[in-house]
């Protein structure tokens, strides 16, 4: 019986059907639920590693010692193993390994949008793109087969639409793979320049069989249709060209490096207008174009964002979507914002009345950066906040070390926050760094990392002690804090900003989405509220604005109790129900 | 019908319960023999931001998403959104709007305000639209959380989606312990629809 899955699930299915049995990654959406799906069959071992890098060495070393292995990351997840993977394409498998590269077009839940497609021509990979939920399944279990066949790792491609819709999916089963003999090869493995100068040269040979094997591979096919106009496209956009162009010919690609150079020109050979149809890069446009032949792409089309059935009948049909109903009026935006009781509320509440520098990280604390809080200075990638904030030092002086503060989580700062502290404490920086302990990966769904002593197979383990590992790394000033106490987590900051040297504060709370613990429940006394609003500028949308009457109400359905409101109110107006 | 494809639209704000919603729709369709598409979201949005969910389905489904002006139904869970998604339903379609209102960011830091009467604003443009407080009928079942249950009883209803396909796919999707009160939600949703008769093929 088919049953739906979010493409995810299946890819999950499709290594477990392949005979997976180890699987590692790092939460980032919209690659999470891979993994996480992973770890639930019977027979597997699966982790949350604490990056990236990491993830894919495990991968490397599983694979080596005979494993089929699943790697799993988000698009930027990518940049941080690139350094494993470049060489790791040297040194080739033993158990097949797949590593998912989960792009985010549209940047849903992103700080940028690169195509990783560019990674498969740069490391030199077979890279293949399934088109929906069924083909994730099939092209997964297939890519370890490839992925052993060709003594390469194989990337399988996936974007955000892709990974996030459901579709019916028929199972498989479980294939009997024994584990494969291990043998010390260390001209196959370790890659010194000696062994590499050889093994690049089996990479380039692999690159040929490859480009022979993409020709008559069944994982592209052409769909011949009105041989007017013929399109050539790969995943979720070869659904798009289906709904909106159904009569049209198409060859849909599977592999989409290396690209099948004969078939492409056959098909091009026998439609009168060629076009490319491909979200973000020109990656198979451009190779097109170089081998002479005629295509149109991205001269009509866009670099940037999602493509949508929509785009495609403006772009390539000329129609406009018929609306039938709009609204006149100005409809306001609705910006995500951090949750009613969010620990991080305090803390930026806090930096933003301090007017600090505030370099920032990647975690649901980013939306920190937004009104009314707007407490950020920067975000560039997991783990920047705390090298950006010893650069700002360098630049300007240890005075601005005084008026900046790094902002980390505590999952960004065991994937990629100790080495940077490592540096500051090395090169005799006066950061203060804030990690912003929730106790879990909060953004992605609330997943386990080494800091809260359990694992994605849901065991417990040694829990990192983070107190004692900022200790052991030269930080002498760690103080711990609670987020909500907005007079305590002031008067540590003025401290710590003050003294000269580098100090950590650990603003401790669980996420408001996973604490349990009972919660008061509040009210606003509107005799006492003298309409300043104070309240309102915390961004909670468990307090709200009544413009008739010019007072601030609690909601009571979505406000957690933490208190904030209470803390920042100068006429005692909030207060917990039966306390007036 | 695009085609010979159903198009449902779920909008509402992040943490309102849209993924489940769509999930119900979804099984349910399974179960009647369709091929089905639904698109999500995850991830930051998700966060108190505006979510939509998109459910397609029909004899054979591409894309997971639904074009503007092509929404058999819009299943809104907050009036802004309502508003907001209004240009995806096509001619003739189903607005159902529940009367929960959310104040976005802009609104609740006084940049900008909660346009009014949204839901009356909405049913003088659209013919077959329903309004109705899902939130208070979910109370009265039991959970206020249920709310998106209620949603999915009337429109599963109006779709022609038979009854018990609609409770086996509850069954199915919920928690063991809170089944019999997503149960009388559906229900309730269901039996709404006497009030306000609109149909799919009216």
């Amino acid at each position: 019986m088919k049953r739906l899955m979010i493409g995810n699930q299946a890819i999950a299915r499709g290594a477990y059907e392949a005979g997976v049995t180890v699987a590692a990654a790092y939460p980032g959406t919209p690659s999470t639920e891979i993994v996480d799906n992973f770890s639930r069959f019977e027979g597997v071992y699966a982790e949350w590693s604490p990056n990236e890098k990491v993830a894919l060495e495990v991968g490397f070393g599983a694979s080596m010692g005979g494993a089929r292995t699943l790697v799993a990351m988000k698009h930027v997840g990518v940049n941080v193993a690139a350094d494993p993977l470049f060489t790791m394409s040297y040194t080739g498998v033993n158990g097949g390994l797949v590593l998912v590269s989960a792009d985010d077009p549209g940047m849903h839940s992103s700080q940028n949008e690169q195509d990783n497609r560019g990674y498969g021509r740069f490391a030199k990979l077979l890279v293949i793109e399934p088109a929906d939920s069924q083909e994730a399944l099939d092209f997964t279990r297939r890519a370890f087969d490839l992925s052993e066949e060709y003594d390469s790792p194989v990337m399988l491609r996936v974007t955000t639409r892709l990974c996030h819709s459901q579709g019916l999916v028929e199972e498989g089963e479980r294939a009997t793979v024994p584990l494969k003999e291990y043998r010390k090869n260390e001209a196959k493995y370790v890659m010194l320049p000696g062994f590499a100068r050889l093994r690049h040269v089996e990479v380039e040979k692999r690159m040929a069989r490859l480009r022979e094997y993409v020709e008559t591979s069944p994982l592209n096919r052409i769909e011949w249709g009105d041989r007017s106009i013929g399109i050539i496209t790969s995943g979720v956009s070869y659904q798009y060209v289906r709904e909106v162009m159904p009569d049209v010919s198409v060859l849909k690609l599977g592999t989409v490096n290396p690209l099948p150079e004969k078939l492409i020109r056959e098909f091009a050979g026998q439609v009168e207008r060629l076009y490319v149809i491909e979200e973000l890069e020109p990656v198979i446009e451009e190779q097109l174009k170089s081998w002479g032949l005629q295509v149109t792409g991205k001269s009509i089309l866009p670099r940037v964002g999602e493509y949508s059935p929509e785009l495609l009948e403006e772009k390539l049909l000329g129609t406009v979507p018929r609306v039938a109903y709009h609204m006149v009026e100005a409809i306001p935006p609705r910006p995500p914002l951090l949750c009613p009781g969010c620990p991080h509320r305090g803390v930026f509440y806090v930096l933003n009345r301090k007017k600090l520098i505030v370099t920032g990280d990647i975690g649901c604390y980013t939306l920190g950066a937004l009104k009314p809080l707007g407490a950020m200075d920067s975000t560039l990638c997991m783990g920047a906040s705390l090298g950006t904030a010893l650069g700002l030092e360098k630049a300007r002086g240890p005075e601005a070390a005084r008026k900046t503060v790094a902002v980390i989580g505590d999952s960004t700062f065991v994937h990629s926050g100790i080495t940077p502290l490592i540096d500051i404490v090395y090169n005799q920086g006066n950061t203060t760094v804030l990690i912003l302990d929730n106790g879990t990966t909060a953004m992605t769904g609330h997943q386990d990392h080494p800091a809260t002593g359990r694992t994605i197979m849901r065991t417990e383990t040694v829990q990192l002690d983070l107190e004692a590992l900022v200790k052991a790394v030269g930080v002498e000033r760690v103080r711990v804090v609670d987020p909500l106490d907005i007079k305590q987590l002031e008067q540590v900051l003025d401290e710590e900003l003050a003294f000269p040297g580098p100090s950590v504060i650990l603003a401790r709370r669980p996420c408001a989405l996973i604490d349990k613990s009972s919660r008061a429940r509040l009210t606003v006394d509107e005799e006492k509220c003298k309409s300043c609003k104070l309240c309102i500028k915390l961004g909670c949308t468990g307090v709200y604005w009544v413009e008739g009457e010019k007072k601030a109400r609690i909601n009571p359905d979505l406000c957690q109790g933490c208190g904030l409101c209470i803390q920042v109110c100068k006429f005692d107006a909030v207060m917990e129900e039966g306390a007036r | 019908m695009s085609g010979n494809t159903t198009n449902i639209l779920i909008v509402g704000v992040g943490g309102q319960g849209t993924l489940l919603a769509s999930r119900v729709l979804a099984q349910a369709a399974v179960d009647l023999g369709h091929d089905v598409k639904v698109s999500e979201v995850h991830g930051m949005a998700q966060r108190g931001g505006s979510v939509v969910s998109q459910v397609r389905y029909g004899p054979k489904v591409f894309s997971p998403i639904i074009k503007k002006g092509d929404a058999d139904v819009i299943m809104a869970f907050e009036k802004l959104e309502a508003a907001r998604y209004l240009p995806y339903l096509k001619e003739g379609g189903i607005m159902v709007v529940n009367t929960d209102k959310i104040d976005p960011l802009p609104v609740m830091s006084g940049e900008t305000h909660y346009p009014d009467k949204l839901e009356v604003k909405i049913a003088e443009l659209v013919p077959k639209t329903v309004v109705l407080d899902a939130t208070a009928i979910a109370e009265r079942c039991g959970n206020a959380k249920t709310a998106n249950i209620v949603l999915v009883g009337l429109v599963g209803r109006a779709l022609g989606m038979p009854r018990e396909s609609l409770l086996e796919a509850v069954r199915g999707l919920v928690p063991a312990r809170a089944i019999e009160v997503n149960l009388r939600a559906l229900q309730h949703g269901w039996d709404h629809l006497d009030q306000v008769p609109v149909k799919i093929s009216d």
